[in-house]
C-alpha cells in the first residue's frame, strides 16, 4: 500500500513539475537560447576559421552546457520555497532525497534534453563530423545528469539568497571540472578517431555516483535552510 | 576522553583552555621554524642541479601540504560538528577556512616564484598546479557561502555540506586532472627529480612541515578565540570580559 502511494506521489510530482514548467514555456526555454547564445559567441570573439572552430567545438559546446545548466539551476528550489511547497515536501512522510531526485529529474527533462536534441544545430555551425557528433550526444547524455546534480546541490545550499547565481557558480563550477574535462576530452577523442569508450565510462560512473549521493546532500542542505 | 569532549564543547571552557596552550603552542611553532629555516637556508649545502634555488621548498612544500591538509581537517571538524552538533566544531571550521585559502595561495605564489628560475615560466597547466588553483576555488567558494549566510548556525551547517561534497569530489578532481594532463601535455615536469634527499636537506624540511603545521594550529586558536567571543557575545561571560 505504501510502496503504491509513494510511486504514486512520485508520479504526481513529476507530473506537477514538467507541467508547472510547460506553463511558463518561455522561461523553461530559457537556457536553450542562452546555450546557442554563448555557442555563436566563440566564432565572433576568436575566428571564423573552419580549422580552428573545429578544434574548439568540443570544448565550446561544452562550456556553453556547463553554464546553460548553472544558470538555470538557481531557481530550482526557488519557487517552492516562495510559496510554501517546500514545507510541505520536508513535512512529507516519503523519503525527501527521492523528492529530490524527481525535481531534477524533471529538470533534466526540461532544460537538458532540450539542449540535447539541438546540438546538431552546433554541430553543423562548427562542422563536426558524424561520428563526433554521436560522441557528443552521447557524452551529453552521460554528463548532464551529473551536472543537474551537483548544480541542485549548490541551488539547495543557497536558497533564499539574493545574489544566489553567482554564488552558486563560484561554489558548484569547480566541482564539476572533472565532468569538463571528461566531457569535452570525449569529443576531442573522437574527433582524432580515438577510441571513447574509456571517457564515456568515466562520464557514467561519475553520473551514478552522484546519483548515489547527491540527493541525500540536496536534501540535508533543504533541511538546514528551512530550520 | 568523552568528558573532556564535552568539556571542549563549551566555548567558555575552550577560551580559557586555549589562553593557557597558546603561548606554548606560539614557542613551539617559533622553534621549529627557526630552525627549520636556518638549517634550511643557511646549514643546508646547495643543490647540485638547483643551486640556491631549490631553498624555497623550506617554504613551498609545507604550504602544499598543508593546503589539502587545512581541507582534510575543516572537513572532518565539520563532520563532528554536524554529527555531534558541537558549536565549537563549527567555529573552528569557520577560523581555519580563511587560513586555508591564504596558505593555498602561498603554495601557488612560491610555486610560480620557483618555476620562473627553474622552468623558465611562472605558471604551466601542471597537474598538481591546476589541482592546487582549483583547491584554492574551493576555500574561496566555502568562504563566499559563510559570509552569504546571516546567521551562523545556518551558515556553519551549510558549509559543511558543501566541505563534505568537495571532500568526495577531491579526489576526483584531482585524477581527472592528472588525465587531462597527461592528454594535452605528454611528459610532464616533475618538481622533484631526485630519488632520495640528502639528511642535512630533509631534516630542515620535515621540521618546516610540523613548523607550518604548528603555525596554523597557533593561528587557528587566536582566530577561533576570537571567533567565540563574536558568536557569544551575548553570554554573561563574555560581557564581564569585555567590561574588566
Amino acid at each position: 500500500m505504501t510502496q503504491n502511494n509513494l510511486i504514486k506521489t512520485l508520479y504526481v510530482v513529476l507530473k506537477h513539475e514538467l507541467l508547472l514548467a510547460y506553463r511558463a514555456l518561455a522561461e523553461s526555454l530559457q537556457p536553450l537560447w542562452f546555450f546557442l547564445i554563448i555557442i555563436c559567441l566563440f566564432p565572433l570573439a576568436i575566428s571564423s576559421n573552419q580549422h580552428w572552430l573545429n578544434q574548439l567545438a568540443p570544448g565550446i559546446v561544452w562550456i556553453a552546457a556547463l553554464l546553460a545548466m548553472l544558470l538555470s539551476i538557481d531557481k530550482l528550489f526557488w519557487a517552492d520555497a516562495i510559496d510554501g511547497s517546500l514545507e510541505q515536501m520536508l513535512l512529507s512522510p516519503h523519503p525527501l532525497s527521492l523528492l529530490v531526485f524527481i525535481k531534477c529529474l524533471a529538470h533534466w527533462l526540461v532544460t537538458a534534453l532540450p539542449l540535447i536534441i539541438i546540438t546538431p544545430l552546433a554541430a553543423l555551425f562548427f562542422h563536426i563530423s558524424w561520428h563526433t557528433f554521436t560522441v557528443l550526444i552521447l557524452s551529453l547524455l552521460l554528463g548532464t545528469p551529473t551536472l543537474i546534480l551537483l548544480g541542485a546541490v549548490g541551488s539547495a545550499l543557497t536558497i533564499g539568497m539574493r545574489n544566489r547565481g553567482v554564488l552558486l557558480t563560484i561554489l558548484v563550477l569547480p566541482l564539476l571540472i572533472p565532468i569538463l574535462i571528461f566531457g569535452a576530452g570525449s569529443v576531442t577523442l573522437a574527433s582524432q578517431n580515438i577510441n571513447v569508450n574509456g571517457q564515456l565510462a568515466f562520464l557514467a560512473s561519475f553520473f551514478i555516483v552522484s546519483l548515489l549521493l547527491a540527493p541525500w546532500a540536496i536534501a540535508a542542505a533543504l533541511r538546514i535552510s528551512q530550520e | 576522553m568523552w568528558q573532556f569532549m564535552h568539556k571542549l564543547s563549551s566555548p567558555k571552557y575552550f577560551y580559557d583552555l586555549s589562553g593557557k596552550m597558546l603561548p606554548w603552542f606560539i614557542l613551539a611553532t617559533a622553534i621549529l621554524l627557526i630552525y627549520g629555516l636556518y638549517a634550511g637556508l643557511i646549514l643546508a649545502p646547495p643543490d647540485y642541479q638547483q643551486g640556491d634555488g631549490f631553498r624555497i621548498i623550506y617554504v613551498h612544500v609545507p604550504c602544499a601540504i598543508w593546503s589539502l591538509g587545512i581541507y582534510t581537517f575543516m572537513t572532518i571538524t565539520a563532520a563532528i560538528g554536524l554529527i555531534w552538533r558541537m558549536k565549537m566544531a563549527h567555529i573552528m571550521v569557520r577560523a581555519s577556512s580563511v587560513i586555508g585559502a591564504w596558505i593555498t595561495f602561498a603554495a601557488l605564489a612560491t610555486g610560480s616564484i620557483w618555476g620562473k628560475p627553474m622552468w623558465g615560466t611562472y605558471w604551466v597547466w601542471d597537474a598538481r598546479l591546476t589541482s592546487e588553483l582549483i583547491l584554492l576555488f574551493l576555500y574561496l567558494g566555502f568562504i563566499g557561502l559563510q559570509t552569504a549566510i546571516p546567521n551562523r548556525q545556518t551558515a556553519a551547517k551549510a558549509g559543511a555540506i558543501l566541505l563534505l561534497v568537495g571532500f568526495v569530489d577531491i579526489p576526483i578532481i584531482h585524477f581527472s586532472v592528472d588525465w587531462w594532463n597527461t592528454l594535452h601535455q605528454g611528459a610532464s615536469l616533475s618538481l622533484l627529480s631526485k630519488p632520495t634527499i640528502s639528511p642535512s636537506m630533509l631534516y630542515p624540511l620535515l621540521a618546516m612541515i610540523v613548523g607550518f603545521g604548528l603555525l596554523f594550529a597557533t593561528i587557528l586558536l587566536m582566530r577561533t578565540r576570537n571567533e567565540v567571543l563574536l558568536w557569544e557575545n551575548q553570554s554573561r561571560w563574555v560581557q564581564r570580559l569585555i567590561s574588566c
